[in-house]
């Protein structure tokens, strides 16, 4: 932030209320500006205007209001909407939720700054995604194909191993044609040891070079929690769009944002919507998710991978609930598949990949793709039907047949869903999904053919 | 037009103070600020005016000029808005591409429709003839499918003193009257009022979608209005597509309003390559497409809806068929909620303004089907379809229920179907059509006479199954007496191959009425046969096993075009297989 080209200076905070201030007699400060906020005691601390009225602008303080004396403190408006400066050379470092390098080294020389919030990709100039993207994970590859530009979460609840699939995905990633490829992860709110997590998981797959970490943890200033996506996506578009790159970004933990996005809407004595979250939560988060695509004429695309977790596993709860909205598909975590000791736990029944019919198929994955889907979830869903009869009849009450799909379901979430650690290739994937959908009987199924 | 200045006094999100703006007009526009942003007038209190600005408003500052010129938000209705994709104020998105690349920068000023472009005029009327509103005074072929008409705008009569004709642009007059008002190719109109019409007329034709669970089960009149909400990921949009793909009518206006831009890409290069099932020729020449993603401006998408039925009525205007699809209408409430939450208006249910259902009605009441202006007593329709996205997928939520008051027919979409893949999702019992009996005479005397009786008895059918359904849960299904163990596969066949529809498979995707006709009639065919094989003694078993039932899941994969007859062979067979079953 080009903090020397101060020009203007208020000495007159009149309230102070969470983490905004309420500063007087403000002129020619615009909407977005950032400001710094200088305390008593010389601390610098940054601030953002959220709203002018008359002479009062409001500023969200992003180190939070602790300490700050309204007689004391002084604001300077900088002149500049929030920017980061983007370079290659932020390939294999990790920054602080606000950009700023946490790794000791020094600061990167930007080729361009660039501001965060972005415009509104022109729907006339997105690219139609439709370039399979190989995760290695069957339940995915095989049921719910994510495919490249695509901005596909993960629901996950506490205690259930998003990271640890975000990062086997972020391994095993592939792409069918080869590119440069990058991975952005912007995380917000998560406990040091997460933070320790994903680094060390990084380092040691060695996938840290063609990384860039963006870390607020829990102890971090809340504020900082809203520019981190934004930052990231910021990043992510820059190496897509300007440099050419395929670039995953993962956002964990989406929650964190929201709670930090209600935090500053009951500060400013907003209305409050669903449980308290602010009204305009889903045009917010959409300005951020919609960020993932492609754009015609551009070698780039952005695919977004959010992590969220469900407070009490509640997928109705409005964090999710206005994630799946935006989103094209959701993989949900199931806690009752983790207690089994399946992983990765992935529930299928919810899950979706609304983009899937573009980048499946002859020439993409392979002929036959959509047959095979379609047959496993008809007989998952019927096997789920048939071990919910059994709560309430007993075995005995079954049919050979019903017998045959609480089998299949069985088979299915132990090897075809519960494949731990292996990479597996699409192929292999299908050829899986033949073989045990080869127990229930033929004609069963009406789609098969 | 007399120009209006003020000074911005306060910004908070996409609303504007204005102060020292002398008589602002409610509902007028006005360019805000530096960059010259758009933006509406929605309160006005004592000194101040309140604005909704269609772009981002981050870089505003306090003391920037704002000037109106006292005119209503309007659209420009004329040829060239065919193939064309618009956003939510009507700015041309393909020509910001073209201009600007892949982000549209804030300020943007690009005329909605080309004015240069050059269309061949063909006169229908002469020097000397009189003309009123709406009169047709001439054609522009606007695109190889639809005939453009330029009619007398609303308000204007007189009679003709010039008219031309051959290669004419959107700025030159191609009429003069005798009251010396000219008349061009196009029309400015402002979004937020109804365009005039005669009457209306009550809806006695069915909007046919092609597909079997709304056409026979659900149907939604021309002119009606059907909303279609579900919860995440149970194909509302799907459904929205693929009506805007295959149903018969003229037109297609589609408002993809506060969704996702992938979608649009989609709709974007699918639309050109496909071909409308009447004509042949790229669906695109047929569509005109609004489309404010999620994460563009909120004042813009809640303007994206009207922006979207002025055009429809527009179309309609001209005694076309035009079928105006919404997705999704929560998404428009949301920003009205956002924006009277700026104006902390006092919030009603769930934060939204009060105003909220009466804005819907006043939406949804721009449907039906009318005799419009002119003297040649042409009827034209706009029949509005919209998607609703209940927060958690639950139907108590404000905007559904206010939706459902101006509904005449429900697609209720369950999760439950889509998550076994079950499409379209649509809960045939949670659901409703009010046409039913308006729509009565035209299913007896256009498909068959006997096709209310057999829709009847497949909700009879499918009632049964759910109750039998119950049963099951309770006793399991071996515990069924035969003939219900019949009357649920009959069902579940019926489920299967009547109701779920691909909207992927070519064949499937689109069905004509005679042929749902058929395959009714076939799968009840099974059913008479099977309960008199069952009644002559023979076991459940033999009956379940035979294969007839998997030639009734081929229905699906087979042309409208002779259907009838394959059906009746199909139903011929069936007949002399149960025949020939043996008895205990």
């Amino acid at each position: 932030m080009a903090i020397d080209l101060i020009k203007r200076e208020y000495r007159t905070i009149s309230s102070i209320s969470g983490p905004l201030v309420f500063v007087e007699k403000v002129t020619g400060a615009s909407l977005g500006e950032m400001c710094s906020v200088v305390l008593g005691s010389g601390e610098k601390r940054t601030g953002q205007i959220l709203q002018l009225m008359g002479t009062t602008a409001i500023v969200q303080v992003l180190q939070g209001t602790s300490g700050i004396d309204p007689e004391a403190a002084r604001v300077f408006p900088t002149g500049e909407a929030a920017r980061i400066g983007v370079s290659k050379d932020l390939f294999g470092r990790v920054m602080n939720g606000f950009g700023v390098p946490i790794d000791g080294l020094p600061p990167i020389i930007p080729d361009e700054y660039l501001d965060i919030n972005g415009l509104p990709m022109n729907p006339a100039s997105r690219e139609k995604p439709d370039f399979f993207v190989q995760t290695g994970i069957s339940a995915i590859d095989g049921l719910n194909t994510l495919v490249r530009g695509q901005k596909l979460p993960i629901f996950s609840g506490a205690g259930l191993p998003a990271k640890e699939l975000a990062l086997q995905i972020v391994r095993q990633a592939k792409v069918a044609e080869t590119g440069d490829f990058a991975v952005i992860l912007g995380a917000m709110g998560i406990t040091s040891r997460e933070g320790f997590f994903f680094r060390k998981s990084l380092q040691e797959s060695g996938a840290l070079e063609r990384t860039i970490a963006f870390i607020n943890e829990v102890s971090d200033p809340t504020i900082e929690r809203l520019f981190t996506p934004r930052i990231a996506l910021t990043v992510a578009e820059y190496l897509a769009f300007e440099r050419g790159y395929h670039v995953m970004v993962i956002l964990t933990d989406m929650t964190s944002y929201c709670e930090s996005l209600r935090e500053i809407g009951s500060a400013r004595e907003e209305i409050p919507g669903r449980r308290s979250y602010p009204g305009y939560m889903y045009t917010d988060l959409a300005t951020l998710y919609e960020r993932a695509g492609r754009l015609k004429g551009k070698k780039g695309s952005v695919t977004l991978m959010p992590i969220l977790t469900m407070p009490d596993d509640d997928i109705t709860h409005p964090i999710p609930d206005l994630t799946g909205y935006i989103t094209e598909g959701q993989i949900v975590l199931s806690r009752a598949l983790h207690r089994k000791g399946i992983y990765p736990p992935i529930e299928v029944l919810p899950c979706l990949s609304r983009l899937m019919t573009l980048g499946i198929g002859k020439g993409k994955t392979r002929e036959g793709h959509r047959a095979i889907s379609d047959q496993l979830y008809s007989a998952y869903a019927r096997g789920i039907d048939v071990r919910r009869l059994v709560t309430i009849v007993g075995e005995e009450g079954l049919s050979d047949l019903d017998r045959r799909y609480l089998e299949f379901a069985d088979e299915f979430e132990r090897k075809f869903v519960g494949q731990l650690d292996e990479d597996r290739s699409i192929d292999a994937t299908l050829d899986l999904g033949l073989e045990l959908l080869k127990s229930v009987p033929e004609g069963e199924s009406v789609r098969r053919k | 037009m007399t120009e209006k200045k003020g000074k911005i006094y306060g910004v908070a999100g996409p609303t504007v103070l204005v102060k020292g703006m002398s008589g602002p007009v409610m509902n007028t526009v006005c360019l805000v600020g530096r960059q010259g942003l758009l933006g509406e007038i929605i309160r006005v209190k004592g000194d101040f005016a309140t604005l909704q600005v269609y772009e981002d408003t981050s870089g505003i500052s306090v003391g920037e000029e704002v000037v109106s010129y006292g005119l209503p938000l309007s659209v420009t209705l004329g040829p060239g808005l065919l193939a064309g994709i618009f956003d939510g104020i009507q700015r041309p998105l393909e020509k910001i591409r073209l201009a600007a690349g892949g982000f549209i920068p804030r300020g943007i000023k690009i005329e909605a429709i080309d004015r240069e472009r050059l269309w061949e005029f063909a006169p229908l009327k002469k020097k000397g003839d009189p003309v009123e509103p709406g009169d047709i005074i001439g054609t522009v072929q606007e695109t190889p499918r639809i005939v453009h008409k330029i009619m007398v705008p609303p308000g204007s009569s007189g009679t003709i003193t010039e008219i031309k004709s051959g290669m004419v642009s959107g700025k030159e007059h191609v009429c003069m009257l005798s009251t010396g008002k000219s008349i061009g190719l196009f029309q400015e109109w402002p979004v937020r009022i109804p365009r005039p019409f005669k009457s209306k007329l009550p809806p006695t034709t069915p909007f046919i979608t092609g597909q079997r669970v709304f056409d026979t089960l659900l149907p939604v009149a021309e002119g009606g209005t059907a909303i279609v909400p579900g919860g995440f990921g149970t194909g509302k949009t799907v459904v929205e597509q693929t009506i805007a793909k295959f149903s018969k009518s003229d037109i297609v206006v589609y408002v993809g309003c506060g969704e996702r831009g992938n979608e649009m890409s989609e709709i974007l290069s699918d639309f050109p390559a496909l071909s409308d099932p009447a004509s042949g020729l790229p669906l695109s020449q047929r569509t005109v497409i609004v489309v404010n993603t999620s994460n563009m401006p909120v004042a813009a998408r809640e303007a994206s809806i009207f922006t979207g039925i002025t055009i429809a009525e527009y179309f309609r205007d001209m005694g076309y068929s035009v079928a105006m699809l919404a997705d999704s209408i929560s998404r428009w409430a949301e920003a009205l909620r956002e924006i009277s939450s700026r104006l902390e208006e006092m919030p009603g249910e769930e934060g939204f303004p009060p105003y909220l259902a009466t804005q819907l009605g006043i939406f949804y009441e721009r449907s039906g089907k009318v005799r419009c202006l002119g003297a040649d007593e042409r009827t034209g329709s706009v029949t509005v379809i919209s998607a609703v996205s209940p927060p958690g997928g639950d139907f108590s939520e404000p905007v559904t229920q206010a939706s459902l008051r101006f509904a005449g027919t429900l697609w209720a979409l369950d999760p439950d179907l889509a998550y076994r893949r079950h499409f379209p999702a649509v809960n045939w019992l949670a659901s409703f059509s009010l046409y039913h009996s308006e729509l009565g005479g035209w299913f007896s005397g256009n498909v068959a006479e006997d096709m209310a009786r057999l829709r009847r008895k497949l909700f009879t059918l499918l009632q049964r199954q759910t109750e039998l359904r119950d049963i099951i849960q309770i006793i399991g299904v071996e515990a069924l007496q035969e003939s219900d163990r019949l009357t649920l596969e009959v069902a579940n066949i019926a489920t299967e191959s009547f109701l779920k529809q691909s909207a992927f498979s070519e064949v499937d995707a689109f069905n004509t009425y005679e042929k749902q006709y058929w395959m009714l009639k076939a799968i009840f065919a099974y059913m008479e046969s099977a309960e008199a094989a069952l009644r002559r003694g023979v076991y459940i078993e033999t009956i379940l096993e035979n294969p007839a039932a998997s030639s009734l899941a081929a229905m699906k994969e087979m042309a409208n075009e002779g259907f009838s007859k394959k059906a009746s062979e199909l139903i011929r067979d069936i007949e002399s297989e149960f025949a020939i079953l043996d008895e205990k």
